[in-house]
């Protein structure tokens, strides 16, 4: 039986081996995904962000036992930390979290390291997403490095964006700024038995009064994506703000309750689909880039590169200019 | 793009806890460019052999401290066989009386390492292992 079919059985071994085989672009990896693409598209993907200490892991955790629990729905979570950009290693520590759900056949945690990513998560984090879709799991939630202020790809990859806050955690201006909270669904206030969260849910609540709700849209290739359809003022949604105690259960049924409402919105809207396009557009893009290079780097010479490196370095040539010289007769 | 990075579940089994030794350890690993999926204290054998499994590691490194290294090693072992992950090379770092050390060998333990063991040997070891 091949690692696909297996995957598709059920298989946690043989699934564990081809997020392995995907995270590290191998051949097989590729090919497994191409057969498990057409299984996809089931699943609830929600994303999980905010600043470090906020408390992601708790939520996640304790998000991941009320599916179990009061859906029974399978659950896969895939956890990023970030790598070092000196040695390229990594500690990943979401399972600290979540040993509340060891044990049960039906939930599956994977970390990731950033291996190098910017965005809050890694590269094939959208693939190894794609794997979980194919192999049944019908809520797929994505924990992200703890995000600063602009760490926003889980955006574009989630169907519904989860930001978490909480109490203490820097002046209310941070909360106008664009970025993180821009990207969000549903707002939880984590840590809410701490004194200050009146003024965090304040500041958030006069943020959202603030903004002028737009629909969202996504840019690609300066190409709108997310208009297909005209929609009505009804479509547009207002993230709600969750107060949690995420290490004692508070508040978290109110938080899926939330994310529930979002799913059935998105559908309304027809904004689900218009997302899996975005969503599906912006993954080729990137794979796009990722091919052409290589296919550059393999057609120009390696010395010609480096001595171009050595002429900007040399202050001969700008970057621009670099870069012309090399594409100069190429035909990429 | 291809790369292959030695992943490694630091975990520790048992009551105590004393978990200085197996973050210094993660660290270690970290800065020598391996991905160590940390779990925190107290994690029985089953916990830990379902994080091996899902997170597809190469190596687990236990920490025990507790002396009951004895009962838990083995049930490990037993547990990452019995899911398919033969190939996965366990370490056990902490407080392990000399007499035991050649019996946890047999039983497939591939390094153990006491107080004052450098980090750099562990790096070594663990390299040497996964990489044949």
């Amino acid at each position: 039986m091949s690692l696909t079919e297996s995957v598709l059985e059920g298989n946690r071994l043989a699934l564990a081996r081809l997020l392995t085989q995907v995270e590290n672009d191998l051949p097989e990896g590729r090919l497994a995904l191409a057969e498990l693409f057409p299984h996809t598209g089931q699943a609830h993907l929600i994303g999980i962000t905010g600043a470090p200490g906020t408390g992601k892991s708790s939520l996640v955790n304790q998000l991941a036992l009320h599916y179990r629990k009061s859906a029974d729905k399978k659950v896969a979570i895939v956890a990023v930390d970030p790598s070092s950009p000196f040695t390229g290693g990594a500690v990943l520590g979401d399972r600290v979290r979540m040993r509340d759900l060891s044990g049960d056949s039906g939930i599956f945690i994977r970390s990731m390291a950033t291996r190098g990513s910017l965005g809050g998560i890694a590269q094939k984090t959208a693939a190894l997403v794609q794997i979980f879709d194919a192999a049944g799991y019908e809520i797929v939630i994505i924990e992200t490095v703890g995000a600063g202020q602009s760490e926003v790809d889980v955006a574009r990859l989630a169907h519904t964006t989860v930001v978490v806050e909480a109490p203490g955690l820097g002046d209310e201006i941070q909360a106008i700024k664009a970025g993180i909270l821009e990207i969000a669904d549903v707002l939880v206030v984590n840590k809410a038995d701490r004194p200050g969260v009146e003024n965090t849910e304040r500041a958030l609540r006069s943020t959202l009064e603030l903004a002028h709700p737009t629909k969202r849209v996504f840019r690609h290739h300066g190409k709108t994506m997310a208009i297909s359809t005209p929609t009505i003022d009804s479509t547009i949604w207002i993230p709600p703000i969750n107060k949690t105690v995420a290490t004692e259960g508070k508040g978290i049924a109110e938080v899926v309750e939330s994310i529930a409402k979002h799913a059935a919105h998105l559908r309304q809207s027809g904004d689900w689909a218009a997302r899996d396009r975005a969503r599906l557009g912006s993954e080729m893009e990137a794979l796009l880039r990722e091919a052409l290079m290589e296919r550059f780097l393999e057609s120009v010479q390696s010395v010609k590169y480096e001595e171009m490196i050595e002429q900007v370095v040399n202050r001969n040539i700008s970057p621009h200019e670099a870069v012309k010289s090399l594409l100069n007769g190429k035909q990429v | 793009m291809t790369e292959k990075k030695i992943r490694v579940l630091v975990a520790k089994p048992g009551l105590d806890g004393h978990d200085r030794g197996a973050k210094v350890v993660a660290r270690a690993l970290r800065d020598a460019g391996m991905e160590v999926i940390y779990t925190g204290l107290r994690q029985t054998p089953e916990m830990i052999a379902e994080a091996a499994l899902q997170e597809d590691v190469d190596v687990v490194g236990l920490s025990i401290l507790s002396g009951a290294h004895m009962a838990l090693a083995p049930r490990i072992l037993e547990l990452l066989k019995k899911n398919g992950q033969d190939q996965v090379k366990v370490f056990i770092g902490g407080i392990i009386p000399d007499e035991d050390m050649p019996r946890l060998k047999e039983m497939g333990i591939t390094g153990i390492y006491g107080p004052g063991a450098s980090t750099e040997d562990i790096i070594k070891e663990v390299r040497e292992a996964v990489e044949p």
